[in-house]
């Protein structure tokens, strides 16, 4: 028997179980598909800073971005900090974004518009100005959460971590009220505590458990150009109108192009934001208002090809924060998950936490604000998430 | 904000993708029947994978190219055909489909219709080995463009390797060119020369064609034996041949010197837009995904018809029949039992080559650690491997993790390999951009 199940092995669940295990806890993973083959293998692998407003997210992704650092240095993947750079089309956008910079706390410079080229000297004409974030990075979420699991599992002395795929959660075994392990398509596997990290179905294990937990996707599409042969984008670069739509609450589709060139030579241009439960029709319409945004940034993109897009389904919940924490309605059940568009970079801030939460030490920071039952009390609860046929195939 | 379906070039009853023998036979029978039809071929001319490299070439018979040039030309004076047009994606709005296309110059056009006939073909199914990334080894269908006739082939020493009745059009057709070619190894086997291109080809007159070439050629045919291995500095200089037991297990090898390979293991049928447009899939005999189609080359999804090697590889005869067929069955005319019966046989013969050229899984012991599966990225058979043991369980996940696929060519080559390697059959491929597109063309459809 294991100390801590985690339930799902897309970049939240390997980072729950890699802390949880370097806490000393033997841990078992489980997901119905191999690793990464969740939200994980769709994302973009920005750890943004820049995009969050003052607050309890922005406090951890300031921790996570930190952890980011030093967990890269165990090896297996890449941790980029190449900054980001938002850009103002208008001095009242620039006004504004400066204002935000200077509440957020965080390292920023402030761009005049004479000297975005010197950041980026592709970028279009006329632009006002934009803010500087050096903090803002990139992981390759996938081999991140591998390696993590890895590393997990290499930790002598800790805990042990075991990585089990192709095994399907179907529903939890009990104790009177108490949470005992999980029924799986394989059989039983009972431990000490539960965590809920199935990202986007996340809602639907909670359900599984009896309890509610208003989890949505939301969906993105990501367009991969043909690599080119020199990079002509150094950092991640963004539009002002990115910031509000991350926060927005309309179902309607909402685009703001993060445009950035990867090690692979190709550039990525991400993502849309609409809420159509698990769709996964290819809309040209969205590509083609991703590349009319990413083109408007850098002209110079005109002529070069796009050889693929992806989509993927954001985990989010109504107030646009994760949930972290023991579950009251069910003893012995915790989540992590519902990190819509920040998964990635909120992963090991997410399993640290929750590794302190489970050994009963201090917290690093107050956990209160992403508690699970929030919703129940105040905060209308959402209709429960559309069925999910989607299969996890995307990229 | 009104959608890019808007901007229409133009608007028919049927839109063919695909100017092979099921196309062409497609989009005439269907204009004949008084149907507005365009044709959409990525190619600068009809004919796809067979008769499009022959056409402007006098000095080889291609068997049937007449009859097909014939058919292109009644099919260019009742409807529209256009050339160097590559299809990115298919959209539904209602019971109207729209085919988004780029031309040559990156101009997006977008062509409305009732009904879509997809009729695209397949591409080469290599197999990797160390080596094969040598300047100098050729895909069968990459062997078949350089006999245009542009001079590389005459006095070349080519070797022909793989599976399956298709090396030996290409052999012939290399030899007829002036190449020496210095045998053709058939990693399968059991059945003799003699019956082989008859049961292969299906047409006796053609396959008696073949055999005599290369009996005047004196082209050696050995079967239960591959090329395992390419050799070379800087481009190939000599192939490793081995003898192979039933499962393809290297029994003996030898060296032969030459400067020309042709390998080819089967194709891939390409079904990405009916993927896309949700047409339900099946695998065929031998495991590739194609498009489920009923016995008129109706898919599972409204209006959307498929013909030729995307719903299962069985040759340019049946494609054409196919096309035929889907052709009366889109006008709504109805399908004559003759044609339905022909299909069925020649259907059955399609499965019987699979069942008698299989890949067999011996090949993946020809690999090194440092053998490319994939090109594009350079991903070598390592690091495959390596994603297997963190966790990776399918192609997918290997893809994700090693980046096999992720390249120029969207795992068009590698896939069927890397789904071997996987464990796993191959899966219905996921393109939503099933043609490069330039960001420019794909912005100017942005109607905002
Ligand atoms: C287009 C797009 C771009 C994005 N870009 C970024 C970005 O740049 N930066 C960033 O930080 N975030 C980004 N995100 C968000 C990020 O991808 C997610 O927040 C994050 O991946 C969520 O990780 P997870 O581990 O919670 O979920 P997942 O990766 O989805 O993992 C959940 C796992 O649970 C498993 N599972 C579900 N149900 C069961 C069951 N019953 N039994 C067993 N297993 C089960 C699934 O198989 C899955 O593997 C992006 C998302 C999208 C769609
Ligand atoms: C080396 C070799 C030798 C062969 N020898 C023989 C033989 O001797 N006898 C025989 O019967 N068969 C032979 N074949 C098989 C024969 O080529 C096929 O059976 C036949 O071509 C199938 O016809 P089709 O119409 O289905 O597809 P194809 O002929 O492949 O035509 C498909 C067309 O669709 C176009 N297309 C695909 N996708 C798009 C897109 N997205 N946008 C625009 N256009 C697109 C392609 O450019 C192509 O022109 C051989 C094949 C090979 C490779």
């Amino acid at each position: 028997m294991s100390d801590v199940i985690v339930i799902g092995a897309g970049v939240v669940g390997a980072a729950c179980a890699y802390y949880a295990a370097r806490a000393g806890l033997d841990v078992t993973v489980v997901d119905r598909g191999p690793v990464a083959g969740g939200t994980t293998g769709a994302g973009e692998g920005n750890v943004l800073v820049s995009d969050k407003e003052p607050g309890p997210e922005l406090d951890l992704a300031l921790l996570s971005n930190r952890l980011w650092g030093e967990l890269a240095a165990m090896g297996g993947f890449e941790y980029e900090p190449k900054g980001g750079l938002v850009v103002a089309e208008t001095d009242e956008v620039q006004k504004q974004l400066v204002e935000l910079a200077a509440e957020q706390g965080v390292e920023y410079a402030v761009v005049p518009g004479a000297d975005l080229r010197g950041y980026e000297p592709h970028l279009a004409e006329g632009l006002a100005g934009g803010v500087y974030y050096p903090q803002d990075a990139q992981v390759q979420p996938m081999l991140a959460a591998a390696h993590l699991l890895r590393h997990g599992a290499e930790s002598y002395g800790h805990g042990t971590l075991h990585l089990r795929t192709g095994v399907t959660v179907t529903g939890f075994t009990r104790s009177g009220e108490r949470v005992t392990g999980v029924r799986t398509d394989r059989g039983d596997i009972l431990g000490g505590a539960v965590i809920n990290a199935a990202g986007t179905w996340g809602g639907e294990i909670a359900r599984l458990a009896g309890v509610d937990l208003p989890v949505l996707p939301r969906r993105g599409f990501i367009l991969v150009t043909e690599p080119l042969r020199e990079p002509l984008i150094r950092h991640k670069v963004y539009t002002a109108a990115y910031v509000t739509n991350v926060a927005s609450d309309s179902a309607d589709l909402e685009t703001s192009a993060v445009v950035e060139g990867t090690p692979a030579g190709t550039v990525l241009i991400g993502a849309s934001r609409e809420r159509v439960g698990f769709d996964r029709t290819t809309s040209p319409r969205v590509l083609a208002r991703l590349a009319a945004q990413a083109v408007a940034l850098f002209p110079v993109l005109r002529e070069v090809r796009v050889i693929r897009s992806y989509c993927g389904f954001r985990p989010y919940c109504p107030d646009h924060l994760p949930v972290i924490g023991p579950d009251p309605r069910a003893p012995g059940l915790y989540h992590a998950c519902g990190h819509e568009g920040a998964g990635i970079g909120l992963a090991p801030a997410t399993g640290l936490v929750l590794s302190q939460l489970l050994t009963g030490a201090r917290p690093e920071l107050d956990p209160r604000p992403f508690r699970p039952d929030r919703f129940s009390s105040g905060t209308p609860v959402e209709p429960s998430p559309e069925s999910s046929r989607a299969t996890e195939e995307s990229a | 904000m009104s959608a890019p379906d808007d901007r229409v070039s133009a608007a028919c009853d049927l839109v063919v993708v695909g100017g092979g023998p099921a196309g062409v036979a497609g989009a005439l029978t269907a204009a004949l029947r008084g149907l507005n039809v365009v044709l959409v071929d990525s190619g600068a001319r009809l004919g796809g994978q067979y008769f499009r490299h022959q056409a402007g070439a006098a000095h080889t018979a291609t068997p049937g190219l007449d009859r097909f040039l014939r058919q292109g030309r009644a099919l260019g004076e009742r409807a529209e055909v256009l050339l160097g047009h590559q299809v990115w994606t298919v959209t539904r709005d209602g019971d109207r489909l729209t085919v988004h296309c780029q031309t040559p110059d990156g101009r997006p056009v977008a062509i409305r219709c009732r009904d879509l006939l997809i009729a695209t073909g397949a591409h080469d199914r290599p197999l990797p080995f160390p080596g094969w990334d040598l300047p100098g080894v050729l895909t069968a269908g990459g062997a078949q463009a350089l006999l245009k006739g542009n001079g590389v082939v005459a006095g070349g020493r080519v070797v022909v390797g793989g599976t399956g009745p298709f090396l030996l059009p290409v052999a012939a057709g290399l030899a007829g060119a002036g190449a020496e070619v210095l045998g053709v190894f058939e990693a399968n086997g059991g059945l003799a020369l003699a019956r082989h291109p008859v049961l292969a080809l299906g047409k006796a007159g053609e396959a008696a064609g073949y055999g005599l070439a290369m009996a005047r050629h004196r082209v050696p045919y050995r079967t239960h034996q591959a090329v395992i291995a390419a050799h070379g500095e800087r481009e190939l200089e000599a192939v490793t041949v081995a003898r192979l037991d039933g499962d393809w297990n290297v029994l003996a090898t030898r060296e032969v010197a030459c400067d020309t390979l042709a390998v080819g293991y089967g194709f891939v049928p390409q079904i990405e837009l009916g993927v896309e447009l949700g047409c339900q899939t099946r695998p065929d005999a031998d495991g590739m995904p194609v498009l489920a189609v009923d016995g008129r080359q109706r898919t599972t999804v409204d209006g959307v018809w498929a013909a030729g090697e995307p719903t299962g590889v069985g040759g340019r005869h049946l494609a054409e029949l196919e096309g035929r067929i889907a052709g009366l069955a889109v006008a709504g005319a109805p399908v004559p039992g003759v044609l339905a019966r022909r299909r069925r046989r020649m259907r059955a013969f399609g499965e019987a080559l699979h069942h008698a050229y299989p890949v067999k899984p011996g090949w993946q012991s020809w690999l090194r650690d440092d053998t490319l599966v994939c090109r594009c990225e350079e991903v070598p058979v390592a690091r495959v491997r390596a994603a297997l043991a963190l966790g990776a369980t399918d192609a997918r996940s290997v893809k994700l993790l090693a980046r096999p696929g992720m390249g120029w060519c969207q795992g068009r080559v590698c896939g069927y390999a890397v789904a071997c390697l996987a464990g796993e059959r191959p899966r219905p491929p996921r393109r939503p951009i099933a043609q490069p597109i330039s960001l420019g063309a794909l912005a100017d459809l942005d109607t905002h």
